[in-house]
């Protein structure tokens, strides 16, 4: 048996670490409701399971995602995840071959060199210690990037980085000194030996040309064990938590559980896989536009992580999504805000969740629904009777747009649909922005009234103008209508040739509002619409990468002159072409991108208005006519 | 008497000592902004909720200014928050936040203070 009393911190650490793993796992196992438990038992001996191990190895270790976004930052983390690992298993594996016996304790294969110091001297061994230095100087390659970005994070391409608490000092003091250390013990040690490949044994060999290096190789190994013992026990309070949360959470999301309204084991998750990377603090404009620098969701999260009071950061913020599509462990920072909006204030006693904090928040939660008083009794229900096809729902944006409203009905004429304007004297707002501002109970009246107009119509189709009415229409009403945005509207008609248009000479950019876009997932069919009837120029800011306006309700704290500031610089971006318009499709962008327009920036429309510009002479009624005329005269003339 | 169309307004004083201004200085320390409001009716006019009921935002910051709280406990919770108000506002006042604060305000006074 090969021991020596240095290798008792590592496995007190690596003890100590597995056992809180598992035991987390429970507890939040524990804590999952009664579907998402079966959903979880299902997921482990179905598809799930393997889609998990894939995703793990994809994200956790390659970390593909954040590679495409920054290959500095994601060459970083998979130097050191999959560096790591790779250390590990082919650690194991050489300890299992070379090593004087087989299925050895972990402590071998990462201590290995020490107790076989003459290993890898010729042949298969010697490849062997030729690739595991290979590994060793990948992660270093990635360490040192990761101390560079420490000091000066623009280096790395990104423009902020996360601030830390000492603990995080500390840990991440030790994590710097796991590999610098081992790669100083193994150097010594084949040095005094006279091993080892390219990197330990010419190093070792440099060392032990003016160093007394068997004498020395001794502490760095106490070194090396320290410090991996250090990183392991304080792993559960730092932000590196987040590399066995990030497993379960994985394989959480890929057996179907989502985050719920309220704060539960999968929030806990979510909120402790986050790797603090920073990478949603570049994506937002309150920061890179507005100049606040502490409610982002890397600050957020790591607000939520500590049980400090996070209900005013999570009331700073745009909704707009632009981090939660970024975020490499895919955390839905979307509906963590929510939920944090619902719940208020904390009080100051709900500090640690050791203490029953989110199941006391949840408490708080019900208590607010049991003293409700309704505040809406004065709207009468409205009763729509002339049975037509489809219902149009402007939305209180649109009316203060009223030409957006005009362009629609220009469009359901000429397209002959038998619709009905359902607010046109003004609406009952659809409720999300209550949502938005954490007012559920309130929204939910809301919510009721309008569906029981629209059930009276007996319509078929929603259409809305407006991108916030079509996300609660379709994820918090109970409606058995097909809803619509108008665009999505818009470019069926032009499929099924009820819309004839021409095409305008004309360069047009478009902007993708957030709440279509990364809100709702409809992409393609606006630029269906645009491809259609003008020059589609592209941007640097398409899709998922679209800028947010500013105005957006999402934010009830963000004040006019920040908010023009953001609208300002999101406009410019969109329009730096110079474009004949700048095309979007919300009722709420143009407005906001209205206020800050300069004199030289182009035409703002939203999409209704360029299409009724593009209406031909001979639109559809007429044409029909034409079609019947010359039947009939191709009818005369054969007769 | 014929009153040619016109009522008479009953006398009142605005009692500065009477009334309670903790409402307005909870608001005015969160919303800085609440003091740009030249009281010109833009938000009222364009209001969601005033098509139904009696809503008037711009009732409601002259009232909260005055520190006449009671009408607008009566009034502040028919606001929907649609935000129409705030992008009509010609000085830029965040008229959503001041709403959501002035409900913040009364919600807290009935359980501790402000
Ligand atoms: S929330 Fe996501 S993007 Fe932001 S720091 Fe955490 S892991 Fe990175
Ligand atoms: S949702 Fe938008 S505004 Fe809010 S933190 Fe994310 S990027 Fe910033
Ligand atoms: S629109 Fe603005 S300035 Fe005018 S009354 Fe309303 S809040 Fe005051
Ligand atoms: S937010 Fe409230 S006060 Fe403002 S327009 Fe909407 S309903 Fe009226």
């Amino acid at each position: 048996m090969q021991f020596d009393p240095f290798v008792i911190p590592f496995n007190i650490g690596l003890y100590f670490i597995i056992l809180y793993c598992v035991a987390t796992c429970i507890v939040w196992f524990r804590d999952l409701s009664r579907t998402d438990k079966l959903r979880l038992q299902r997921g482990f001996f179905g598809r799930p399971f393997v889609w998990s191990i894939r995703e793990i190895f994809m994200e956790s270790l390659i970390h593909r995602k954040i590679i495409r976004i920054n290959p500095v930052l994601g060459y970083m983390h998979m130097s050191l995840a999959f560096g790591w690992f790779l250390l590990i298993v082919l650690g194991t594996i050489e300890a299992d071959i070379f090593g004087d016996s087989h299925l050895n304790p972990p402590y071998k294969a990462i201590f290995f060199r020490f107790f076989n110091p003459d290993h890898g001297a010729e042949g298969f061994a010697r490849a062997y210690s030729f690739i595991m230095d290979l590994i060793l100087a990948f992660i270093l390659s990635g360490l040192m990037i990761a101390i560079i970005k420490r000091f000066w994070s623009r280096i790395v391409g990104m423009k902020k980085t996360t601030r830390l608490k000492t603990l995080d000092k500390i840990a991440l003091t030790s994590l710097w000194l796991i590999f610098p250390s081992r790669l100083l013990a193994e150097s010594l040690t084949c040095g005094a030996a006279g091993s080892g490949s390219f990197l330990t044994g010419s190093l070792g060999s440099f060392f032990a040309g003016f160093l007394p290096a068997s004498q020395m190789a001794y502490p760095f190994w106490w070194l090396y064990s320290v410090s991996l013992a250090v990183f392991f026990i304080l792993l559960p309070r730092t932000r590196y938590m987040h590399i066995p949360s990030e497993l379960f959470l994985i394989f959480l999301r890929n057996s179907g559980v989502r985050t719920g309204d309220q704060h539960g084991s999968y929030t806990e998750a979510q909120v402790y896989s986050c790797s603090s990377c920073g990478i949603c603090i570049d994506k937002c404009q309150l920061s890179s536009s507005a100049g606040i620098n502490n409610i982002q969701s890397a600050y957020f999260v790591k607000g939520l992580k500590r049980n400090d009071d996070v209900y005013d950061i999570s009331l700073n913020c745009l909704m707009c999504g632009r981090c939660e599509t970024a975020c490499p462990v895919g955390i839905e920072l979307g509906a963590l805000r929510m939920i944090q909006r619902r719940a208020g204030k904390a009080p100051e006693d709900m500090k640690m969740i050791w203490t029953g904090y989110m199941r006391e928040r949840n408490q708080q939660i019900s208590d607010k629904a049991n003293n409700y008083i309704k505040a809406y009794k004065y709207l009468t229900s409205e009763i729509i009777d002339t049975s037509p096809d489809v219902l149009y729902f402007a939305g209180c944006m649109t009316h203060l747009i009223p030409g957006i409203a005009s362009s629609m009905e220009k469009i359901f004429e000429t397209a002959g649909v038998n619709y009905r304007f359902m607010d046109k004297d003004g609406s009952v707002c659809c409720g999300r922005p209550l949502m938005l501002a954490g007012k559920d109970r309130e929204a939910r009246e809301l919510i009721q009234h309008n569906t029981s107009t629209i059930w009276s119509s007996g319509a078929k189709m929603l259409v809305t103008s407006c991108p916030i009415c079509l996300r609660v229409f379709n994820e918090s009403y109970h409606l058995d209508v097909e809803v619509l945005h108008h665009t999505q509207f818009i470019s069926r008609m032009i499929g099924e040739e009820r819309l004839d248009l021409k095409f305008l000479n004309q360069t047009v950019v478009y902007h993708d509002p957030c709440e279509l876009g990364r809100g709702s997932g409809i992409y393609d069919e606006p630029r269906k619409v645009l491809y259609h009837i003008a020059k589609y120029q592209k941007t640097a800011f398409e899709r998922e990468n679209a800028p947010c306006c500013g105005g957006s309700l999402g934010n009830i704290r963000l004040d006019s002159r920040k908010k023009t500031i953001i609208a300002s610089d999101a406009l410019d971006d969109l329009t730096s072409s110079s474009p004949d318009y700048l095309i979007t499709s919300c009722p709420l962008c143009k407005k906001t991108y209205g206020k800050v327009r300069k004199p030289d920036t182009p035409e703002i429309l939203d999409i209704a208005e360029i299409v009724v510009r593009a209406i031909s002479d001979s639109s559809r009624p007429e044409k029909l006519n034409n079609k019947k005329h010359q039947e009939e005269v191709i009818y005369l003339e054969t007769k | 008497m014929k009153n040619f169309g016109f009522s008479s307004i009953k006398p009142r004083v605005i009692d500065y000592d009477k009334n309670n201004r903790t409402v307005l200085d909870y608001i005015m320390e969160h919303e800085p902004s609440f003091a740009l409001c030249i009281g010109c009716g833009g938000c009222a006019a364009t209001c969601s909720a005033a098509r139904f009921t009696d809503m008037s935002l711009r009732k409601i910051n002259i009232l909260l200014k005055r520190g006449e709280n009671d009408e607008v406990r009566r009034l502040i919770n028919k606001c929907m928050l649609c935000g129409k108000c705030t992008l009509v506002c010609p000085r830029g006042v965040n008229t959503r936040n001041v709403i959501f604060l002035t409900q913040q305000a009364f919600k807290k006074l009935d359980n501790y203070a402000v």
